[in-house]
């Protein structure tokens, strides 16, 4: 399965060339199965409801495509330029998202990489807890689910007038991505030799100065990666969303959620506003993909 | 107690002025004797005494935020060059401190008291009555075993990753593009698959996967009808968004296997399915682990997709135990009862997923005897 080019010595011919279309056909089905409702949900932000209705799939031969969707969101060609109530909602949560996303994955790419950078480079001593303890502390919290802080939270801030804010929204993002932040920076900064900051440190740097001349640069790959793994995570996440926002702070799947439930569901607007949700992800995916599996693979492999 | 030294070693700290010693602690002091002042006030004053206070517990954050800084400052100025070591570690300890390890107690504190949010009468503590009530929830008991059977789908997902994994492995042309196109469901919220997957193409009358279905001759279609088939259609829309990312460690587990020991095998006259059994797999075992613990831990935070999609029915058959607090507290709004529900939920996590890592741990070290 590794190499079926280099089989072996007698090539039988046959059973070579009915490998590669078995892989083909499997690239090919999975790949259906993977973009089918991608294709589905952007077609159907075109299509009028007796389209939905009867199932049209292509465009242009089965339907006529039609801006029905984007004009109930005020993001139609011919209603871009007005003044539509709609648009300024959807606005409002999207710029939400964006504040929420990349405010949180930008304080748990601070905050990890400056602790996994310690922890890679000194040994610390805290009561009990040396440094192995200190990172199983952080990577444990990667195994607390949601709910068991969801009430809590609910509860603390109310107190600290802090519901339905950002910030209060950052945070709790940011609580939740830092473990995986510290887990793929940790694994960063060991790849990267201490002699450059031991030369560093003679030529006279301090250890931050060193830290932040020498090997934030080199380390930058890594925080980009760790940096857009938070920030898909945090962009999609629903459930603190849902109970500690309410109208002012709510984000994109909460609103993605809030249309679904009532009044029958208005297909084409729907379908538009799921497209509009997913879009900045689908293009940070093709684009980025390098740094995302990076992180991804961080510290899997040995 | 020996000193374990550090990887990177740095000059030795010049000898501290005194005077520079105290200042350090004078200032630590300072900033807890303000934070103790604030957060008492407040309490007296939530507590309805009168004494000045403020509207909300607001202030008492930014006393913690002070106290915060003045800790890291002081650290430098009690132990010079150690304390800007210090100084790393400490803005994440002092956040994950305020934020996980404080609420935790403060849960354990609602865990045990009878607390609606929305009446008037305030938190009332009733002991053990919440623990009572949870042994005679049929509900909760339900929704751990659906956990089970969700945590049971995680092999499926892991034998179509590995295999899909082999795929891209594999000498193919194009190789980046499919593996972006097998990425893309990973990029995608739960919510908005919700609705694209679970509300329009499961869609009975119309949607394409029911037309399918029927076109397959299944004569009614109907994908949240049964407890069974709701379940699987929820497994089968989780798994989706997570099997990229499986796949990815994966891949990358079988990039960096040893290309010798795998053409070794094929020397020898092993078949593909024998050398895949035989060197492959065994070789991929602490990738596998890897992978199955990560996919296990964020599977028991499922919830997303049922409340969007079914809100846990039909009949409860596809609640997780996270869906099934939620609506739990949206109904009834007690914060008692359902942090009751999670603190359980999370002992039984921990007792559990430290229980499939002494197995796992036992696996490798027994295969890596045999590999040897």
């Amino acid at each position: 399965m590794i190499e079926p080019e280099d089989a072996a010595p007698p090539p039988p011919r046959l059973g070579h060339i009915a490998s590669r279309v078995a892989i083909y056909a499997a690239l090919v089905a999975w790949a259906l199965v993977c973009l089918v409702p991608i294709y589905w949900t952007v077609t159907t932000s075109f299509k009028t409801a007796p389209d939905v209705t009867r199932g049209h799939l292509v465009p242009y031969v089965d339907f006529q495509p039609d801006w029905k969707g984007w004009r109930s969101l005020g993001l139609s060609p011919d209603t871009i330029g007005e003044i539509s109530t709609p648009r300024t909602e959807f606005l409002k949560r999207f710029r939400n998202s964006v504040v929420v996303a990349t405010g949180a994955s930008l304080l748990a790419v601070i905050l990890g990489s400056l602790a996994a950078y310690g922890l890679s480079r000194f040994s610390y001593r805290f009561a009990w807890m040396r440094n192995g303890d200190i990172s199983f502390f952080f990577l444990s919290q990667l195994i607390l689910p949601p709910v068991v802080l969801a009430l809590p939270f609910l509860v603390l801030y109310k107190q600290l007038a802090l519901l339905d804010t950002r910030i209060g929204i950052i945070l709790v993002y940011t609580l939740m991505v830092l473990p995986i932040v510290v887990w793929i920076m940790r694994d960063q900064f060991s790849a990267i030799p201490v002699e450059l900051e031991e030369a560093a440190l003679v030529d006279g740097l301090s250890i931050w100065g060193a830290f932040l001349r020498i090997i934030l640069p080199i380390a930058l790959p890594g925080m980009v990666a760790a940096f857009l793994l938070s920030l898909v995570l945090c962009w999609n996440e629903y459930f603190f969303a849902a109970l500690l926002t309410s109208t002012n702070a709510n984000t994109l799947p909460v609103m993605v959620a809030s249309q679904t439930g009532s009044q029958g569901i208005n297909w084409w607007s729907m379908a538009a506003l799921a497209t509009a949700a997913i879009a900045p992800l689908v293009v940070i995916g093709v684009v980025l993909e390098r740094f995302l599996i990076k992180g991804m693979t961080a510290g899997a492999v040995k | 107690m020996t000193e374990i030294p550090d990887r990177l070693h740095t000059p030795p700290s010049d000898q501290l002025a005194p005077g520079r010693i105290r200042a350090g602690s004078l200032l630590l002091w300072a900033a807890s004797a303000l934070l103790l002042a604030v957060f008492l006030l407040q309490a007296l004053h939530a507590s309805g005494l009168a004494v000045p206070g403020f509207a909300t517990w607001r202030p008492v954050l930014y006393a913690y935020l002070v106290w915060a800084i003045a800790l890291g400052a002081s650290q430098v100025l009690r132990h010079g060059e150690r304390g800007k070591r210090t100084l790393f570690l400490l803005p994440a300890v002092l956040f994950t401190v305020a934020m996980v390890v404080f609420p935790l107690v403060f849960g354990l504190w609602i865990a045990f008291s009878d607390w609606n949010l929305s009446g008037a009468t305030g938190r009332r503590f009733n002991g053990t009555a919440n623990l009572v009530e949870m042994w005679h929830d049929p509900f909760y008991w339900n929704a751990l075993r659906n956990m089970l059977w969700y945590l049971g789908a995680i092999l499926v997902e892991y034998a179509i990753a590995f295999g899909l994994a082999l795929l891209l492995n594999a000498e193919i042309r194009g190789r980046k593009f499919w593996r972006v196109v097998f990425l893309m469901p990973l990029m995608l919220s739960p919510v908005a698959v919700s609705w694209m997957v679970g509300k329009s193409m499961l869609e009975v009358r119309f949607g394409p996967i029911a037309s399918f279905a029927r076109w397959l001759g299944w004569e009614n279609p109907s994908f949240f009808g049964s407890p069974e088939i709701a379940r699987a259609s929820i497994m089968a829309m989780d798994a989706w968004t997570f099997i990229p990312f499986m796949m990815i460690m994966l891949l990358a587990g079988l990039q960096s296997l040893d290309r010798e020991v795998l053409e070794a095998a094929r020397v020898d006259g092993a078949s593909r399915w024998q050398g895949f059994w035989g060197v492959t797999f065994p070789l991929m075992l602490p990738v596998s682990i890897t992978v199955i613990v990560i996919r296990v831990i964020f599977k028991l935070k499922l919830a997303d997709i049922i409340i969007t999609v079914t809100s846990g029915g039909p009949g409860g058959a596809t609640d997780s135990v996270t869906s099934f607090i939620y609506r739990e507290y949206r109904d009834r709004s007690n914060v008692g009862y359902g942090t009751l529900l999670a603190m359980v939920y999370l002992v039984l996590i921990v007792v559990g997923v430290t229980a499939l890592l002494a197995v796992f741990n036992r696996i490798l070290r027994r295969s890596h005897g045999i590999t040897q």
